[in-house]
């Protein structure tokens, strides 16, 4: 188990090396060199502070080192527009609204698809569950930014119930951030939602057929103990290692669904960034993003191993 | 890295007892299961009314999509069947014109990232040893990663326009069809066929091509149309976020992301072209469950590398 888990950090290491090395050449190597742009955009004097300052009079293996010495000390540059201020700064405002998108999003996700996965496999084939198949389908073949249109045309627009845009921190009151952020999160929850249903469907429909099921019920138990006791415990396995899936697509949802709700999180940051041309936030809000990612896997694949023993085995 | 499921093309599983048994043969057999699945004849009707849309879009579209008048913001009418826009567009024009570039998008990255994900399966698979490892770790990578954010960094990177679009969604699919591809190699290499094959003196080119690829067909079907489906969205996304193709072309998520401003004064600018999105991407979903049910395929292929 520890080897494995060392093996597998080290793994995660190298996965966010290979990235930052990716995001470092990639910059540098497109045609047009992105980093003049920069310099175009700003008045001389300053061009040439900016390209000392980014290094960009140095060797390329320089700028390489450069970039991972800065990038351990937590030094992302800084935002070439305005201000200046720092990349690190802008992310670390971003970072909770994003957590708390994906977080509300996780739970939207589960409050409808627990119900309507057990339902579905316990009556299965009925009606009921033939909806909630046809509804699993809308859901995924929805774009989630559409979905967060019709939802602001909905409840803010037509019922004035919730707010269309924007974002209070918590610290603000527990409404005022929930308020904003109930919309968004229907919006990224719901096409998860439809996976997750249907996976929990398909693996309550696999435990329901195994032995212990029929001991429980020979043994006399209630259909309901059955149900949830028995077999939804184990069928949350295989659901459990959908999370980290569960977690990336929340997160490429909330880079999308932050724009159309003004939500300055990390996506906001990003595609703001990017249509900007605002190359130092750009690599650090991809950095940023993809470290996301890539601790989300090593999270998971740990649970796993927790979960199910069988694994710890086979590596 | 112990996966079952293939990460960003969620599939809706079925369990085996609910496969419809395999028709009986036939000259029509193929078209059987129309008859027996609403939902694939729903998908089929569908998706054949705006592929056609899209090719004789200038025949069918009532008005120039770009052409402004000042009917500003009309709401639904019989002039303009889905209303106007805030430059007195006709929505139902725009919308028929961007299916053009939404198909597109959606069948050529498909192909792009099928072709290249294919060879990279087949030589995985076949060699293995150290070209293996290393076309595996790179899809590892890759794996970790949502398509659609590969495609917004590498947007971010080339720029946007239809060709880099192209490029930064088709590349996002490749791992999903290289994973299956060498999958099914692995599965296939040490079959009879292929060592007779092998025996009477074919070429590693014409064992991978004319014995193993079309043996493996079956899952790369499956998986090219629901990647289909996701290259819509995702370049719905793209588009919506104004990394998309270029701002004078109508696309489905361009049309969308100029309606916000608009939305509280004319919801059918919200409401149409979302949906357009949406019945491409249902019908393209239930054309690819039910090619799963024909094709037998589940999940363990995917699952077998």
């Amino acid at each position: 188990m520890t080897t494995y888990l060392i093996r597998r950090s080290f793994y995660a290491l190298i996965v966010m090396w290979a990235v930052a090395t990716l995001v470092f050449f990639m910059l540098r190597a497109v045609p047009g060199d992105p980093l003049q742009a920069i310099l175009f955009d700003v008045d001389p004097g300053a061009a040439e502070e900016l390209k000392q300052h980014l290094g960009l009079d140095q060797p390329l293996y320089v700028q390489y080192g450069l970039w991972f010495r800065n990038l351990f000390q937590g030094d992302l540059g800084n935002s070439i527009y305005g201000s200046r201020i720092a990349v690190s700064r802008i992310i670390s405002e971003a970072f909770p609204r994003t957590m708390s998108l994906a977080a509300l999003s996780f739970l939207v996700a589960l409050i409808l698809a627990l119900p309507a996965g057990i339902v579905s496999a316990v009556r299965r084939n009925s009606p009921l569950d033939h909806s909630l198949t046809f509804a699993a389908f809308v859901g995924l073949s929805m774009p989630d930014f559409w979905l967060a249109i019709l939802l602001i045309l909905l409840f803010a627009v037509n019922l004035h119930w919730l707010p269309a845009i924007g974002y209070t921190p918590f610290s603000r009151g527990l409404w005022p951030w929930l308020s904003h952020l109930i919309l968004p999160s229907i919006a990224v929850g719901t096409a998860f939602s439809a996976i997750m249903a249907r996976m929990i469907r398909s693996a309550m429909l696999e435990t329901l057929k195994m032995d212990y099921i029929q001991v429980a019920r020979s043994k006399g138990l209630v259909e309901r103990a059955v149900v949830l006791k028995h077999a939804f415990r184990n069928a949350l396995i295989p659901v459990v290692t959908v999370m980290g899936i569960a977690f990336a697509l929340l997160m490429a949802g909330a880079v999308v669904v932050e724009n159309v709700f003004a939500i300055k999180g990390l996506g906001r940051v990003l595609i703001q960034s990017i249509l900007n041309r605002d190359y130092p936030v750009v690599q650090g809000a991809i950095l940023v993003v993809s470290a996301i990612f890539v601790f989300s896997n090593l999270v998971v694949d740990v649970l796993y191993t927790v979960i199910d023993p069988r694994i710890r085995i086979d590596n | 890295m112990a996966r079952p499921v293939t990460p960003l093309s969620p599939q809706v599983t079925r369990d085996p007892a609910e496969h419809t048994p395999p028709a009986r043969k036939g000259r029509l057999r193929w078209l059987r299961f129309l008859r027996n699945d609403k939902k694939a004849a729903v998908g089929l009707i569908i998706l054949l009314v705006l592929t056609l849309a899209a090719i004789f879009a200038p025949l069918v579209s009532p008005y120039d999509p770009s052409a402004m008048a000042f009917d500003f913001l009309e709401s639904p009418s019989l002039q303009h069947p889905l209303g106007t826009d805030d430059l007195g567009r006709d929505l139902l024009s725009r919308i028929i014109y961007g299916a053009r570039i939404s198909l597109f998008v959606g069948v050529s990255t498909v192909v792009i990232s099928m072709v290249i994900g294919i060879g990279l399966g087949l030589l995985a698979g076949y060699y293995g040893g150290w070209l293996d490892n290393l076309i595996m770790r790179y899809i590892d990578l890759q794996w970790a990663f949502p398509n659609f954010i590969i495609a917004v960094y590498l947007v971010a990177v080339l720029g946007t326009g239809l060709e880099n679009v192209i490029v930064a969604i088709s590349l996002g699919f490749l791992d999903d069809f290289a994973r299956i591809t060498r999958g099914m190699v692995l599965s296939l290499k040490e079959k009879e066929f292929v060592e007779a094959a092998r025996a009477l003196g074919a070429s590693d080119a014409r064992i991978l091509l004319n014995h193993i690829l079309p043996n493996s067909l079956a899952p790369i079907i499956v998986q090219a149309t629901v990647s289909i489906a996701y290259a819509i969205l995702a370049e719905a996304g793209l588009s919506f976020l104004g990394l998309g193709v270029k701002a004078t072309t109508p696309t489905w998520g361009l049309i969308l992301s100029d309606a916000r401003s608009f939305i509280s004064r004319a919801w059918w600018l919200g409401v149409f072209p979302g949906l357009a999105i949406m019945l491409s991407v249902l019908s393209i979903n239930f054309l690819g469950d039910t090619l799963r049910d024909i094709l037998d395929v589940r999940e363990q292929h995917e699952a077998s590398s």
